[in-house]
């Protein structure tokens, strides 16, 4: 299973507790009262086999000075399902065999120092049925402040199709929302308005309008645009649904405004929903900040309802950018589609935020596709099969224009919504020209695609070809031609590219 | 105003040669064609009428077959809107996969957008047609049937 010896672990006894070993070197009975090593109470299987039900989790443990890895993905197992740090008599009243977690497979990580990816198997019979909050509370629940790991990390999980199916996932997903909105074949267009704060709800309005009215599908609002002084909700909603009229009429197409309902309350987040259905928004949005309860709740008043759901993932920087510790965005974008939203912003390789490609596309897959192949050069440990759960709509945002449109398209695809705040509403030529001038790349670049094209590396020359015909691309090309994020990003796979010889 | 429905609406209208490469784009997906048309270009008019029946099984040697069908539907309805559609019948997709007009009226008269107000400050949309306000199959014709 792994090229592990398994020392004999130093229990991870609190200082004055019970004597750490026998000192008649035997081993310690498993059920006497102090400390028992976590591996030796069951947490530490090498021969399990996981069954078909079992959720996995890949962990990467940073063990303590001393600590034996083996001990500390027993801890790890041990803290997320049953144990606790002493022996306890009351584990006999239960099948506890069953109920204990179990590492499986501990494995060091190639060129990475005392890292390992700990394989642990749950029992189905530990969650409850369709609750993130559960799942989370037991999985990343306990263990992470765990004195003897310097650090620890969630990389992915595998759900079983018998835990996928106690989830409804998006209230519509990719298929219904393209023929909701009657857009097909390329990627979304959409804009966050900016500034993002200091706006009258007149003036937002005419962000929104302009944008849309120059061909983009989608505004939104951003993550802290919640109800401040200078702009509250219901202003905002008001003015931002006549610009989406006015523009869907200008042009004969469906368009939307992203309309953020996060709020301190879950309450105040059913008004303000409530409130855009009533003005026929076709989509809302919350932030990843409500917590996981709040957005399964959302998730199911707007499948009831019929809005879009988008989820801004606010925060998710804090815990899922550092490669050895935190929760991998995998597992979140896991999490969120299963819970239930339409849309997530999953990273855009070539923008301004954190990501690399490979992982990116790890992120893409898990969103998008019904079975997912393990596959460490995109960071997936485990097969997933979604068991037909609908697809999420992952959103790519935060420093993207139009002359990366086929870099865009080449590694996101076109179930992805592009979104260009400031290479929209900072075009020379005004918002509504750096609309057009998205709008007119995004279908240049699919018609050389469909044509056959290599537009990956032709697109410079498409996109320049297509702004003979288009001042606005034109000037979007200009104005940004150089700009690019070039950053080593911070998670990177582990997957080592063995050259191929001769 | 030009109504910017379907996927390539922004760009100068195609010549024929390029609607073929985009047919031949979906047959060697494996997708199925369909024609449809229509003189009530709402957006929320799904159920535009049908071109005969969507076509299936086409290898992309028979690219020009539905370009022809095009050309027919269009000569059949100057004066109505015409899209291709694209299908892709695999399970998890079941869905359009590609739809573009390939033909539009000579004038395109736009929507009015219809406002009432209603309570506090709530205004009550509507998009209203200019040319629906014709009967159906008289629109885009100056109120005449040719």
């Amino acid at each position: 299973m792994n090229g592990l010896e398994h020392h004999a672990p130093t229990p991870f006894a609190p200082v004055g507790s019970s004597p750490q070993a026998p000192t008649n070197g035997k081993k310690k009975d498993r059920w006497a009262s102090g400390v028992t090593p976590y591996a030796e109470m069951g947490y530490w299987r090498p021969d399990y086999e996981p069954q078909d039900t079992d959720i996995l989790a890949a962990f990467r443990i940073t063990p303590q000075p001393g600590v034996d890895a083996i001990e500390a993905a027993a801890a790890v197992a041990g803290e997320s399902s049953t144990a606790t740090w002493t022996v306890v008599w009351t584990d006999r009243l239960t099948a506890h065999e069953n109920y204990q977690a179990k590492a499986y497979e501990v494995t060091p990580v190639p060129g990475r120092d005392n890292e390992y990816i700990a394989k642990i198997a749950y029992d189905i019979d530990l969650f409850e049925e369709g609750s993130i909050a559960n799942l989370t509370s037991s999985i990343i629940g306990n263990v992470f402040g765990f004195k003897a790991l310097q650090a620890l990390r969630l990389e992915d999980l595998r759900i079983p199709p018998h835990y996928v199916k106690t989830f409804q996932g998006p209230p519509h997903g990719i298929v219904m929302e393209r023929e909701y909105l009657d857009k097909f074949g390329r990627p979304l267009l959409g804009a966050t308005v900016k500034p993002k704060l200091g706006l009258s709800a007149k003036n937002y309005g005419r962000v929104v309008f302009e944008a849309l009215r120059g061909g983009l599908d989608f505004t939104k609002d951003d993550e802290n645009i919640n109800s401040q002084p200078f702009m509250r909700w219901r202003d905002r909603y008001l003015y931002a649904i006549e610009a989406v009229n006015r523009a869907s009429g200008a042009a004969g197409e469906i368009k939307g405004h992203y309309m953020n309902v996060t709020a301190a309350t879950m309450e105040e987040m059913y008004e303000r929903a409530e409130f855009a259905k009533e003005l026929g928004s076709v989509i809302i949005m919350m932030d990843l900040t409500v917590g996981f309860t709040a957005m399964q709740s959302m998730s199911k008043w707007a499948r009831r309802n019929g809005l879009i759901l988008h989820l801004h993932r606010a925060g998710h920087g804090t815990y899922t950018r550092q490669k050895n510790h935190g929760v991998s965005f995998r597992v979140i974008a896991k999490w969120c589609r299963l819970l239930g939203v339409d849309h997530i912003h999953a990273g855009t390789v070539v923008g301004k935020l954190e990501g690399d490609p490979a992982m990116i596309r790890g992120y893409y897959d898990t969103l998008r596709l019904n079975y997912v192949p393990e596959n460490p050069e995109n960071g997936i440990y485990f097969d997933q099969d979604w068991a037909w759960l609908p697809a999420v709509m992952p959103v790519a945002s935060g420093g993207i224009h139009a002359g990366q449109m086929h870099q865009l398209l080449g590694h996101l695809g076109e179930d992805v919504v592009l979104q260009f705040g400031g290479g929209t509403i900072g075009h020379p030529m005004g918002i509504g020209a750096g609309a057009t001038a998205n709008r007119v790349a995004v279908e240049a670049i699919i018609q050389a695609r469909n044509e056959g094209r290599d537009y990956f590396q032709e697109g410079p020359d498409i996109l320049e070809h297509a702004a003979r015909g288009c001042p606005e691309l034109n000037a979007a090309l200009q104005v940004w031609k150089d700009v690019t994020f070039d950053f080593q990003s911070t998670d990177t796979p582990d997957f080592v590219v063995t050259p191929t010889l001769g | 105003m030009r109504v910017t429905q379907g996927t390539f609406s922004f760009l100068p209208d195609f010549t024929d040669e390029q609607i073929a490469a985009q047919i031949r784009y979906a047959l060697d997906h494996g997708w199925s064609m369909a024609i449809e048309y229509t003189d009530d270009p709402h957006p929320r008019n799904s159920y535009w009428e049908m071109w005969g029946a969507p076509m299936f099984d086409l290898p992309v040697a028979e690219a020009r077959a539905v370009l022809g069908e095009v050309r027919g539907c269009r000569e059949a309805h100057p004066h109505h809107y015409v899209k291709l559609i694209a299908y892709d019948a695999s399970r998890g997709r079941q869905t359009t996969a590609l739809s573009f007009i390939v033909g539009r009226p000579p004038h395109e008269p736009g929507f009015r957008l219809e406002r009432s107000e209603a309570h506090d400050r709530v205004m009550r949309y509507g998009l209203h047609s200019y040319a629906t306000e014709q009967p159906e199959g008289m629109r885009y014709r100056n109120g005449t049937a040719s």
